[in-house]
């Protein structure tokens, strides 16, 4: 078995590599219409694939991983910012998982 | 954003506070991976620091426990991170031409999923000591916390790590309605994501598909679709 110092070489240049070559290598805007509007529909639809259903699943009881979801997109359309919406998601699980365990 | 004398680094440490914040309880759940994995604290920390990737370490401490070539290794690293690429061509559309390549490199060697998200919905250019803010808020929270858990293991109370475990998703939720709330379209194709990730996490066989995984394939399918029906005209 390799050392765990091999291990984490081996993800780190893996992953950095990955992350600077598209920054550097290509250094003209990119003129294609189906690939810009593509990487503009990118982070909306990664994002909210991440969220959902994982935030059910996350929580002990998924009803208040669920009402979180809820809250949270309510709280967003009302238009709070980045850290109220994560402060009251984790408030909403605290609070209803008292009464739910 | 009100004021003229903006300082893009301390912006950036400021929106990287709910990022650490929701890091914290999915990084201790990491390293108690990395624990079981044989991971040393020091180890671990040194891997948070230099990765910062939840389900690329997660993979990368289970390959270990399982005896995985260094091959293999490789091919789940590139697999599990590969939507990082996507993110810098994403990023790259909104560097400013004549940007030299080590501020180009520094937003590249920035980009988690949480600081990618905050990063590109920012109007304008991208100022490279926003995303670099950002990374010395989270990155360092991020891997102190994963160096906790192998300490700890399951010594935090349950109900702190449920509730922490929400900060994150909350977090993204805040990053896709205000656009969402300005394009139709956008919000139509969240709402098809939501309900095709559910799909995916719940019907075989697609559930048997690994989470990484899935997630890349969601996200090239629902995001094609979006470009080829809705093309996106002239500036953004």
């Amino acid at each position: 078995m390799p050392s765990p110092y091999v291990w984490i070489l081996v993800m780190f240049l893996t992953s950095i590599t990955i992350r600077v070559l598209p920054l550097t290598l290509f250094r003209k805007p990119i003129e294609n219409t189906f690939f810009k509007s593509f990487l503009y529909y990118v982070p909306y639809v990664t994002l909210a694939v991440m969220t959902f259903p994982a935030i059910v699943d996350a929580t002990q009881v998924p009803a208040a991983g669920a009402a979180a979801f809820v809250i949270a997109i309510l709280c967003a359309v009302l238009g709070a910012d980045l850290f109220k919406v994560a402060i009251v998601s984790c408030a909403a699980v605290f609070i209803l998982e008292m009464f739910l365990i | 954003m009100r004021t003229v004398t903006d300082n893009y680094f301390l912006k950036g440490m400021r929106d990287g506070i709910p990022i650490a914040m929701g890091y914290f309880a999915v990084a201790m759940s990491i390293g108690v991976a990395a624990r079981h994995s044989g991971f040393t604290p020091g180890q671990t920390f040194l891997s948070g620091m230099l990765l910062y990737a939840s389900a690329g370490q997660y993979a990368g401490f289970t390959l270990y426990a399982a005896g995985a070539s260094l091959l293999q290794l490789f091919a789940v690293t590139l697999i599990t991170n590969i939507r990082y690429t996507l993110m810098g061509f994403a990023l790259q559309q909104k560097v400013r031409p004549g940007t030299p390549v080590w501020k180009r490199a520094i937003i590249g060697a920035s980009i988690t999923d949480e600081i990618f998200g905050i990063t590109v919905v920012k109007q304008g250019y991208i100022n490279y000591l926003y995303p670099a803010g950002a990374w010395c808020m989270a990155v360092p929270v991020w891997s102190l916390a994963m160096a906790l858990g192998v300490y700890l293991g399951n010594l935090l109370p349950a109900a702190i790590i449920s509730a922490l475990s929400v900060a994150l998703y909350g977090m993204f939720i805040a990053i896709i309605i205000p656009p969402a709330k300005k394009d139709r379209i956008v919000a139509v194709f969240i709402v098809i994501a939501f309900a095709a990730s559910y799909l995916f996490a719940k019907v075989e066989p697609f559930s048997s598909i690994s989470e990484g995984t899935r997630t890349i394939i969601l996200t090239v399918g629902i995001s094609s679709a979006a470009a080829a029906l809705f093309p996106r005209k002239g500036e953004e």
